[in-house]
């Protein structure tokens, strides 16, 4: 299951673990991506918690927890070559993988084509 | 893109059409970027030519009102040989206040007027300060006429030479902090051999009803982009250049922001200038502070505002510039730190979103200055 944030995240949800990443969308408005700081695996947070950061050429932006839950990975592909969220944001550009607390979250995200509204409305 | 109170250069419309990232900057809506991104158009700079619009720089002339040579009455605010300036040639001043600090940089150059006025420009978001503080000062003796009919260009990079001599070969044979009168595309322009890249290149004022055709005759090289002004700041951070308003303000000297080579030789040994006690005295016994390239050990950049903490975590001083430089490949940073701590190689720490970073400080410029300097035979 594929569900995005209005802060431009995107979430694979399997068993029970959403795996986290920014849009096509996000990258494309934060440019070129020098530098990505990673939250701790074993760290924990509620929704809407800066748990990563990622800086361009310009400037930093937060990335938020888009729920709540336990860091249980975190891709350190991002740490070498921060530039993969360009080239791959909703692949190999992913952040961290959260194991979920409260699932009745996701309920208020929004789908693909939701999202794809949401931008839309934003131009 | 303009909510209407922004102001606009000759060049909105292009900037526009070719996708610019309009955002506000010194009251004028400017690109920060075009679709190529700051990483590319940064690149393209160093490699082949960048197209930066600069219009919203203040350009003016500066003359006295009873025929003597303005750079002598300017030299009472400014540190540099103004005076000595012979037509055609230009010089990086500084504008100090009484107590030796540094208003705003700017350019001036000695026109071939037969009077010796001067041509300035001036930093956009200072324009309208500096004009007051000469108007105030200088009122009775010297008369500014604004340049506000004249956009101004700058064609930076290592292809800048051969892209501009296709208009007019004469520019082969200016050098470095020269300037003349050339006439490009049927235009009379006032072209300088100058910039704020580190690279070499040309600024060229063109009256505002010709600016963007020259632009497009000049884009349609293919080496030639335009370029935005995220490029311009890691450009100029990659080569060391200070940023008025950010690595200097009204407080900090000269000495203390590292730009000694803009006091003229003859002028120290005169100490005939504001705030020539302070500054003398700092460059006797050196200041108590200094500005300092700082490079970050890990990725991590440190931009304008980080403080700087010594190996205790004592906090010492903080970073006025700073962020990535894509030709230099990592973070890099200027920011203040006391003497004890100015030598190349010194351990300090970042506090980047409350946590210690390591870094040290280094030397600059990080990337090497390509001026085209003349020859001394």
């Amino acid at each position: 299951m594929l569900k995005f944030t209005e802060d431009h995240e995107w979430l694979l949800i399997e068993d029970g673990i959403a795996t986290v990443g920014i849009t096509e969308h996000a990258q494309t408005a934060l440019g070129d991506i020098v530098f990505v700081e990673l939250p701790e695996v074993g760290a924990s947070f509620i929704q809407g918690d800066e748990a990563a950061v990622v800086e361009s050429v310009k400037a930093a932006s937060e990335v938020y927890a888009p729920l709540a839950g336990e860091i249980i990975e975190v891709n350190d592909i991002l740490v070498g070559e921060p530039g993969t969220v360009n080239s791959s944001p909703m692949d190999d550009g992913w952040f961290f993988k959260v194991q979920i607390s409260d699932a009745s979250e996701i309920d208020t995200m929004m789908d693909e084509a939701d999202y794809a509204e949401f931008v839309a409305g934003l131009e | 893109m303009s909510d209407g109170t922004q102001l606009k250069t000759p060049y909105f419309d292009m900037h526009v059409a070719a996708g610019g990232k309009m955002v506000p900057f010194a009251g004028y809506a400017m690109p920060v970027q075009y679709p190529l991104g700051i990483m590319k158009e940064h690149i393209h700079t160093r490699e082949k030519a960048g197209l930066f619009d600069v219009s919203h720089m203040g350009q003016a002339y500066i003359r006295s009102t009873d025929g003597s040579d303005p750079a002598v009455a300017l030299e009472e605010v400014m540190p540099g040989a103004l005076a000595v300036l012979k037509p055609g040639k230009m010089r990086y001043t500084l504008l100090l206040n009484e107590t030796g600090g540094i208003e705003d940089d700017l350019m001036v150059t000695r026109t071939f007027e037969p009077e010796g006025t001067l041509y300035a420009v001036v930093n956009a978001g200072c324009k309208a300060k500096d004009y007051a503080l000469l108007e105030e000062r200088f009122a009775g003796r010297l008369v500014l006429e604004l340049l506000e009919d004249r956009a101004l260009l700058a064609l930076q990079g290592p292809k800048a030479e051969a892209v501009l001599a296709g208009l007019a070969p004469e520019v082969k044979d200016m050098c470095f902090m020269e300037a003349t009168m050339v006439t490009l595309e049927g235009v009379v322009c006032w072209v300088s051999r100058s910039g704020y890249t580190g690279e070499d290149g040309f600024e060229i004022s063109v009256p505002a009803e010709e600016a963007t055709a020259l632009a497009e005759r000049l884009l349609a090289h293919e080496d030639v982009e335009w370029i935005g002004l995220g490029a311009r700041d890691s450009l100029r951070l990659e080569v060391g250049l200070c940023l008025s308003g950010h690595d200097f303000d009204g407080s900090i000297s000269p000495v203390e922001a590292g730009v000694t080579f803009a006091l003229g030789k003859k002028r120290r040994e005169n100490g005939d200038f504001a705030g020539s006690e302070r500054i003398l005295g700092e460059l006797a016994v050196g200041p108590e502070k200094l500005l300092v390239g700082v490079l970050p050990t890990g990725r991590a950049p440190a931009r304008e505002g980080v403080e700087i903490a010594d190996m205790d975590g004592v906090i010492i001083g903080k970073i006025t510039s700073g962020g990535f430089g894509p030709t230099f490949g990592g973070p890099i940073a200027l920011g203040y730190v006391p003497k004890a701590f100015v030598a190349e190689g010194t351990d300090i720490q970042l506090v980047i979103r409350g946590k210690l970073h390591p870094a040290k400080v280094a030397s600059t410029p990080f990337v090497q200055q390509r001026y085209k300097r003349k020859i001394l035979s």
